[in-house]
């Protein structure tokens, strides 16, 4: 095979980066395919939304933002948390409704936070996060700061007034918001010619005066070079960029989701452009991974997400007696800042 | 020594307390529609603009759920915004920012993330504005886990509510009863911020217990001086916070003079005051010698003209008409 | 070998039923493939396997609906023999576990079943109809005595008012249910402090016992049972107890009053275990002091003998502080000042007992000042809540009627009375020396639970010493 004849140089810098990427990747595919199990199994409850197929889109993106800068997410965020940085133990916990939950086990699924990655949260209201991300940005302009706030959200939420709000609200007042639409043409149950009049999402987002443009969802490396070009621009006072990021769902929207409304055919020929599978391809063909590396690469993710299951399985609950805490700050004023 | 007292308006106590703010706390900063050249839909920040400029007495467009979603963005971003929405009609089209963020994100981060923001909005009737900017939802926020509901009903609570409010860690929304920008009176020159924690008796009795707060404290004041006439001694209470509820003071009251009377602007159907009523057969049932009162607002949208706008909401001979029942007297 | 198991496919989703198999013995599958259609009652969904291997059997049939975690399927590994084909799964394997609902639904045991649980309304009709409601069977959730129940009952109970013309006795529970008042809650309770019958009192308004109501009726009832610690005084604003006249005649109050000291009484003889001392007391020096006193003052201000003995039992009370208090819950609660209960006979018949408040505080001026006015107002029937509510110990003089002693039947939950009867001359032994003197006999009822013939006994003998001392009054 290709991978044989050359040895990958593992001084490569680029080469280097690209096996995180693929790392990234895969631990969000094997994560996700480890909830859809452990729900079927009942040991995680609620709704679960997987992210399979869509890993390209959070780790391209997450890739060219700073510790500094904020992230704004939906209720489908495991693949963002995850490529954001939060630690697999503390999702894993959260699905399992554990006290070492990245949000003690009060969120779930559809609610993960962690502030010390400035994952500002999984918002299961569709649209929801963008007038908080615009807020953040508002924060960052006011004191001067040069972050970023990446603001993901599906197509679905541009049918949605908020979308309109914060998109206008952010170009009037050139904020530092990264727009990233994740278009990956289901909104639920109804495609994107089914609710929108018009489907080219950036072309109407850039009518509110923003550079917005398209990338394929399913190119790591396309989507990584735009949201460079994007955040760049930004955090050098380019004001609000707007990001569709084609891409699209292998599962149902739900575990509950009997996938009526697409067709099989659809769904076999998007799987035939896997994010995962493509860039390992690529990598192995011009020579930057061996086969040993990816089995190695799998054995450290499937090891990694045992030890999360594990850590979750024996995680404490959060005391009853806890319940209605956190409905009111116990933090004084001058602590939350 | 007694301090120096001067004249004010409720309009003019809510904006210096704007303007304490602005000075005191650089991160404080004004946001909504026209609060700047035009001075705010009912005046409150006129000339703010000036004196702080743009970014901090900042305009935004007819975007109410973007803006205080920005509201509450900005708050986790490290700055104190105060967040005003017209009225209390508008901000449902902010409903799901108030509700689904700013309630929620403490708890469903696992304390993480507060949010210290103050949204400012216009309640009630009584001025013929007819059914899309006359209702009285303030017990529909108070039904929300999370947030903490206040109602200055007095020029001191106008005055000083705004900075406990802008130091509190959690989101806090200030209902300013649109009859009562006009009302003008004296104030202590050194008047600052007061407790948010407790209702307050506003005129002390023993016969019953008359309950209300914001724009209907006037009214039902009037109503006590009224029965203290047919020789009936009233307390009024001022809840003040809507949620939480300072329970002790009025179910004290209550269980003291074993009579009580809700006065509410808001519809009486899963209302604020039914949760009143609740409490108070909860709590002192073994005390009451009356059923509860309630004087509500008729259950309508409120309409326009003047005499059916009255008719429909809770004014004096209705309140002293329920005392009058409560005590098993005809009036 | 692995399990492949009915999946939850949603947090609401317990059961789900086998559609169709996609898959059957034999076949090799792979991590994710699907195995088999399920209907989640919501939708109709295919399942997945989360393991590679060769499908070994089909456990369940098509149309089985089963709890998730049933194994539906078992799989072995790849490359080892293929088993061979079971054309169809066994019928029914295992018989699908059918929870506690089909014992939910027998209707519930009836016999000898507590009739412990019903409904208001049940309640209410039972009332109405006269049927005893454990002689009703259940049919209800756990038993429980259904509306429909007691109407089923009723022909097998009492005639009702429907079925029996007027020789129906107007005392059924339907005719007394009927037109009784409503009492409101705080009325009730002060009721319940004041020793009165809330079902008793006549509200002013024809409708509703308030709490005005009851301190009108507790004025014209006899003894309060005064619960520790006292209530508090009635609201200033509330209506004077006296305000509005009664509608009600006096023989109907005279009639409560009975009914009310009946209970009160009965309720005394019945829980508290009375002993009694006896001691006879001389007046001499008293009542020569007394005359003293009444020569300097104006007529309407002249002590009688009652004002003595009552200073002297309030201070012998002040320093027996057992005997001054209440009984209550199993432990005596001492009386937070003396508040001396003075019996005083209504002109209509009946009794009340007010009360002297801080008697130990008085002088024997005021004392007399003081029972002269509580007299005059009770049979005027201007008597304070406060009044009728809290008397720590009760003093009875029935000398007036001629009576000689008087072992009291104890106000509960007081825990004494003191009883004085008449003043009579009687030859007395003084130093063996005879002559005729003035005399009375002091009576102690004490209750047994809180104290001991010991205290009771002391407690006289202060009393005599104080009568021998009369300055000290």
């Amino acid at each position: 095979m290709a991978a044989r004849r050359r040895t990958p140089a593992k001084a490569d810098p680029a080469a280097e980066h690209e096996r995180e990427l693929l790392r990234t990747m895969l631990r969000i595919r094997r994560f996700e395919e480890a909830c859809a199990e452990l729900y079927s199994a009942t040991k995680i409850r609620g709704f679960l939304h997987l992210y399979v197929g869509e890993e390209a889109v959070a780790t391209g993106v997450m890739s060219v933002l700073e510790p500094d800068d904020a992230v704004v997410s939906t209720y489908r965020e495991h693949g963002h948390a995850l490529a954001r940085g939060v630690p697999m133990d503390a999702l894993m916990a959260e699905m399992f409704g554990r006290q070492t939950g990245c949000s003690r086990g009060r969120g779930g699924s559809m609610h993960l936070f962690h502030a010390d990655t400035r994952f500002v949260g999984g918002n299961a209201i569709v649209g929801g996060g963008l007038p908080l991300a615009v807020g953040l940005g508002l924060a960052d302009h006011l004191a001067g700061r040069p972050r970023v706030t990446a603001c993901f959200f599906g197509e679905g939420a541009a049918a949605e007034g908020e979308f309109h709000e914060s998109l206008n609200l952010a170009a009037l007042w050139h904020l530092p918001v990264l727009f990233v639409c994740e278009n990956n043409r289901y909104a639920m149950g109804t495609s994107l010619a089914h609710e929108h009049a018009r489907t080219d999402i950036a072309l109407r987002a850039s009518s509110y005066g923003m550079a917005a443009w398209a990338v394929d969802g399913m190119d790591v490396r396309a989507v990584e070079e735009s949201a460079r070009q994007a955040v760049e621009a930004i955090r050098h006072g380019g004001g609000p960029h707007f990001l569709e990021v084609r891409t699209y769902r292998f599962r149902a929207h739900s575990m509950y989701d009997p996938d009526r409304y697409r067709p099989k055919a659809e769904v076999a020929e998007e799987k035939t452009h896997d994010p995962v599978t493509a860039l390992a391809e690529l990598m192995t063909s011009e020579g930057r991974l061996t086969d040993r590396q990816l089995a190695t690469l799998e054995k450290e993710v499937a090891a990694e997400i045992a030890a999360a299951v594990e850590h979750a399985e024996q995680a404490p609950l959060e005391p009853v007696e806890d319940l209605t805490r956190f409905v009111h700050s116990d933090r004084t004023p001058a602590e939350v800042t | 020594m007694t301090a120096t007292m001067v004249k004010t308006t409720y309009r003019e106590a809510l904006r210096e307390a704007i303007r304490e703010a602005l000075q005191r706390d650089e991160r404080v900063f004004l946001m909504g529609e026209d609060v700047g050249a035009y001075g705010g839909c009912f005046g409150v920040s006129l000339g703010l603009l000036e004196d702080f400029g743009p970014e901090r007495i900042r305009d935004t467009p007819l975007s109410e759920s973007a803006f205080v979603g920005a509201g509450i963005g900005a708050a986790i971003g490290g700055l104190r915004p105060i967040v005003e929405v017209m009225t209390v009609n508008f901000s449902l089209l902010a409903l799901d920012q108030i509700m689904n963020t700013a309630a929620s994100l403490q708890h469903m981060s696992g304390g993480q993330y507060a949010v210290p923001l103050v949204i400012r909005m216009t309640t009630g009737a009584g001025r013929q504005l007819a059914a899309q900017h006359s209702h009285s939802l303030e017990g529909w926020y108070a039904h929300i886990p999370g947030l903490r509901i206040v109602t200055p009903a007095t020029l001191e609570d106008a005055r000083g509510m705004l900075w406990t409010a802008l130091e509190d860690p959690d989101p806090v929304l200030v209902f300013e009863h649109g009859s009562l920008y006009n009302l003008a009176g004296e104030i202590a020159a050194d008047a600052g911020p007061v407790d948010l924690d407790h209702a307050a008796v506003r005129r002390p009795g023993d016969d019953l217990t008359l309950i209300t707060y914001g724009g209907t404290l006037g009214r039902t004041l009037e109503a006590a001086e009224e029965l203290a006439g047919a020789g009936v001694s009233a307390e009024v209470v001022d809840l003040r916070t809507l949620r939480p509820l300072d329970d002790a003071t009025y179910l004290g009251s209550v269980t003291r003079t074993h009579r009580a009377v809700i006065v509410d602007e808001g519809w009486r159907s899963g209302s604020l005051s039914a949760e009143l009523s609740a409490r108070i057969t909860e709590q002192a049932f073994y005390d009451l010698d009356a059923p509860v009162e309630r004087v509500c607002t008729e259950e309508v949208p409120i309409p326009y003209a003047q005499h059916l706008e009255e008719e429909a909401l809770p004014q004096v001979r209705d309140i002293v008409a329920a005392a009058h029942r409560t005590l098993g007297e005809q009036p | 070998m692995s399990d492949f198991t009915m999946p939850s496919l949603g947090a609401d989703m317990e059961r789900g039923t086998v559609l169709e198999w996609l898959v059957a013995p034999g076949d090799v599958v792979h991590k994710g493939d699907p195995m088999a259609v399920v209907d989640t009652s919501k939708a109709a969904v295919e399942v997945e396997t989360f393991a590679d291997g060769v499908v070994v059997d089909l456990v369940v049939r098509v149309g089985s609906e089963v709890p998730v975690g049933t194994v539906l399927a078992h799989l072995g590994p790849v490359g080892a023999a293929a088993p061979a084909p079971a054309p169809e799964p066994a019928p029914e394997p295992e018989p699908t576990p059918e929870p506690a609902e089909v014992a939910a639904q027998e209707p519930a045991a009836t016999t000898g079943h507590q009739p412990v649980v019903h409904s208001p309304l049940a309640r209410r009709r039972a009332r109405e109809l006269g049927v005893d409601l454990a002689s009703v069977a259940g049919t209800g959730p756990g038993g429980e005595i259904t509306r429909e129940d007691v109407e089923a009952a009723a022909p097998a109970a009492p005639p009702t008012p429907s079925t029996v013309p007027e020789a129906a006795p107007a005392t059924t529970p339907a005719a007394r249910g009927a037109g009784r008042p409503r009492v409101t809650p705080y009325a009730r309770k002060l009721a319940r402090e004041m020793g009165v019958d809330p079902a008793a009192v006549t509200p002013h308004d024809g409708e509703t016992v308030r709490a005005s109501d009851v301190r009108a009726a507790a004025i014209a009832a006899p003894a309060p049972a005064a619960q520790a610690p006292p209530p508090p005084a009635p609201p200033p604003g509330a209506p004077p107890p006296t305000g509005a006249p009664r509608p009600t005649a006096a023989a109907t109050r005279a009639q409560t009053m009975r009914e009310t000291i009946a209970r009160l009484m009965a309720r005394s003889k019945r829980e508290i275990p009375h002993y009694y001392l006896t001691t006879t007391v001389d007046l001499t020096d008293a009542l020569a002091w007394m005359r003293e006193q009444n020569a300097g003052l104006p007529i309407a201000e002249r002590l009688v003998p009652a004002a003595l003995l009552l200073r002297a039992t309030a201070l012998a009370t002040a320093r027996h502080p057992a005997l001054n208090g209440f009984w209550v819950d199993d432990a005596f609660v001492p009386g937070s000042g003396v508040h001396l209960g003075v019996a005083v006979s209504l002109r209509g018949g009946g009794l009340v007992a007010p009360a002297i408040h801080d008697a130990d505080r008085l002088t024997v001026t005021e004392t007399m000042a003081a029972m002269r006015d509580l007299v005059t107002r009770a049979r005027a029937g201007r008597l304070r809540g406060s009044e009728m509510a809290d008397p720590t110990l009760t003093v009875t003089n029935l000398g007036e009627q001629g009576v000689e002693s008087v072992y009291g039947v104890i106000y509960p939950p007081q825990v004494a009375l003191v009883g004085f009867g008449r003043v009579v001359e009687r030859p007395w032994s003084v130093d063996g020396l005879l002559g005729v003197r003035p005399l009375t006999t002091l009576t102690l009822a004490a209750d047994h639970r809180a104290t001991d013939g010991f205290t009771g006994g002391r407690f006289l003998a202060t009393i005599d010493d104080l009568l021998q001392h009369p300055e000290e009054l």
